[in-house]
């Protein structure tokens, strides 16, 4: 068998990810040619093969940043004596792993693995034959935190863990993620075994009193696997990078934060009247458009309404000047299956409670299957959430910058309340009116509230 | 000292994104089998957005069919890097360099490359520099020029992108490289240099950076880039 290692491609990387394997376990691979890609900084880089044979093991995965010198494959040079290597499921991605007590480890990539691990390899990784000569001389000096790579940093401050504690394997002696998650591992395991628990693939141990070195047992276990493991290997979180979107969601969010001094004021509103005529014109608006008709462009229209009265909420802020907007540009939050995009709805305050509704369909079922222009998610003036889709009775939400306000719409719900001393039943919203305080006075803010109530709540203009 | 090492300057003029992708893949061969010496191409490219190996989809604003009514070609690459934007008025480079030759470093390469650029920009009096952990060139907080490389058997592709008079409109239909941070182009920076000016700076910190003590221009179109001997 031939170590497949995850080269040095420069003097000051530390480590590389793997991106794609060019040859599937079983695949026959000759000497030289490409067996794999790795990308570092914007340059993707095909590693040759080091040897002809069959790829026997892939040992990390696509997508996984490993530390230099790490085994990430074995080729089988002759197809003659296979028979000879179990595959060591167990290490396959736990680098240096203080060997825990060897449970029987359960096949999981190998393609055949004909009996299961009679003697487990020994930890990848810790022979490093070429590694620099440093590494040896300072392996466990406490002074080597300066040269950890950002993520580790991240993920040690995360964890709580002492990084004195942890035996780094990359080169010099560096601590990298694999040597984390193999620190964690262990933590984990010796959690358990102080439980003393048989182990079932269960976030059981969190009842265990953790050492102090194991603040991960507080968090949520990583997925359970499906066929008992070895407890050792399942790790205790699962670390993955933001896509483009949610690092631009959580930019936006502390921006906003930062931004705007945001106070939430909230409405109880009386939905009936609305919730009355939905009912009359449902089947036909239904049939007519293709689509239903749901409460969110009523109280589209009323807060366009309302912003003629106080346009200050449509207002933005540059500088010390106040920016009112002529148009009335709505923003409306559309949840994606992992983000959030706020397409605008241009002029809301020419459209009706139909083109309202057609224009919320059709921007929340394009930004569903990205399909929106980039002057669709620009240009809003105030923007409009509606968490009571999602059951959500009142939220606070935040502030879309450069805007000043942002309406909530929590769920319609049928409760009773007292009409002229009776008691009656009627369908009430909540509605949560987020401002900025810098900008816009408590006073104005639930006056403008209020107009918008006050318009759903006396809505009488027919839909159809 | 290292042997004398040669550099052949290439300048394509005017060339699809496939087409100059084929030429480049023939020269890496070439380059590979030692039966050719280092290349830098120079070469414009009409409207096209191209996707890294390792790019993500969603950094495409804008979907097929719009980019093809705005007269935008759509192509995935292998480069490093996420998305990107190549276009008229842009001054593409692609070197081809066996790094064996020079170091096995991939990130002292690109950092190489972002030096060739800021020193050529400087040229032109525009102060450009790098920014931490966003590989190009940048010029306060906007990105001059883009960077991706593919790498075989040391030998180099792919390259760098420096806007000359790049119409950065173009750049809405993308989140350049997946940064949601501004583009910005030679020419809004006010200067009004020529583009052969503009290669022919390139070239020459090229060589310096990469330490070609001897280098010939082969010219593929009009352009001389003479001026760098």
């Amino acid at each position: 068998m031939t170590d497949v290692v995850m080269p040095q491609m420069g003097e000051s990387i530390v480590e590389g990810t793997l991106t794609k394997w060019l040859k599937k376990p079983g695949e026959r691979v000759e000497r030289d040619e490409p067996l794999f890609e790795i990308s570092t900084d914007k340059v993707d880089t095909e590693i040759p093969s080091p040897a002809a044979g069959v790829l026997k093991e892939v040992l990390v995965e696509e997508g996984k940043t490993v530390a230099i010198s790490t085994v990430v494959g074995r080729i089988e040079e002759s197809a003659g004596n296979g028979a000879s290597a179990p595959a060591p499921a167990a290490a396959k991605q736990a680098p240096a792993a203080p060997p825990p007590p060897p449970a029987p480890s359960a096949p999981t990539l190998a393609p055949k693995a004909a009996e299961p691990a009679a003697q487990p390899e020994p930890p990848l990784v810790a022979e490093a034959p070429s590694q620099p000569p440093a590494a040896a001389a300072q392996a466990d000096g406490d002074s080597q935190t300066g040269a950890l790579s950002p993520l580790v940093r991240k993920m040690a401050r995360e964890y709580g863990i002492d990084l004195r504690q942890v035996k780094g394997t990359g080169g010099g002696g560096r601590i990298t993620k694999q040597d984390l998650d193999a620190y964690m591992s262990a933590q984990g395991a010796r959690t358990m075994a102080q439980a003393g628990a048989p182990a079932p693939p269960a976030p059981a141990q969190s009842s265990a009193p953790a050492p102090a070195a194991a603040p991960p047992a507080s968090r949520p276990a990583a997925p359970a696997p499906a066929t008992p493991m070895p407890r050792a290997e399942a790790p205790r979180a699962r670390v993955e990078p933001m896509s483009t979107m949610r690092a631009k969601i959580a930019e936006h969010m502390i921006l906003s934060r930062r931004t705007s001094a945001h106070v939430t004021t909230v409405h109880k509103t009386d939905m009936t009247k609305i919730a009355k005529m939905r009912e009359r014109h449902k089947t036909e608006f239904q049939q007519r458009y293709g689509y239903s008709l749901t409460y969110l462009p009523f109280v589209i229209a009323a807060a366009v309404e309302a912003i003629r009265a106080y346009p200050i909420v449509n207002a933005s802020i540059e500088g010390n000047n106040i920016i009112y907007h002529n148009e009335i540009n709505i923003g409306i939050a559309v949840a994606l299956e992992n983000g959030l995009i706020v397409p605008v709805i241009r002029n809301a305050d020419e459209k009706n409670v139909t083109g309202l509704q057609r224009a919320v369909v059709d921007l929340s079922t394009r930004a569903r299957s990205r399909q929106l222009k980039p002057d669709e998610v620009q240009g809003g003036t105030f923007s409009i959430t509606n968490f009571g889709s999602f059951g959500s009775v009142f939220a606070t939400p935040i502030i879309n910058q450069p805007q000043v306000a942002i309406l909530g719409v929590g769920s319609v719900e049928k409760i009773p309340v007292v009409v002229d001393d009776a008691i009656a039943i009627r369908s009430v919203a909540y509605l949560a009116l987020t401002f900025d305080h810098r900008l816009i006075d408590g006073a104005v803010a639930d006056q403008y509230t209020g107009k918008v109530k006050s318009i759903l709540e006396n809505w009488s203009e027919e839909v159809l | 000292m290292r042997e004398m090492r040669t550099c052949e300057f290439r300048d394509l003029g005017r060339a699809g994104y496939a087409e100059a992708l084929a030429i480049q893949k023939d020269l890496v061969e070439q380059r590979k089998q030692g039966l050719i010496p280092d290349q830098l191409l120079i070469v414009e490219h009409p409207h096209v957005i191209t996707l890294g190996r390792n790019g993500h989809r969603e950094n495409l604003l804008a979907n097929e069919e719009e980019l093809r009514r705005a007269g935008i070609e759509f192509h995935p690459s292998d480069r490093g890097g996420d998305i990107t934007y190549h276009g008229p008025g842009q001054i593409v480079g692609y070197p081809i360099l066996d790094l064996r030759e020079w170091k096995r470093d991939v990130v002292a390469y690109v950092r190489a490359i972002e030096l060739v650029i800021i020193d050529a920009l400087a040229e032109f009096g525009i102060q450009a520099g790098r920014l931490e952990g966003c590989t190009g060139v940048w010029v306060n907080g906007r990105k001059v020029a883009a960077i991706g490389v593919h790498i075989s058997r040391w030998v180099t592709s792919h390259g760098f992108a420096l806007n000359h008079t790049t119409d950065l409109k173009y750049f809405q239909y993308i989140v350049p490289c997946g940064l949601t941070k501004p583009v910005t182009s030679m020419e809004e920076l006010g200067s009004h240099a020529g583009r052969d000016e503009v290669a022919a700076a390139l070239a020459r910190q090229f060589a310096k950076h990469f330490q070609f003590e001897e280098y010939t221009g082969r010219n593929a179109c009009a352009t001389t880039m003479e001026t760098i001997s």
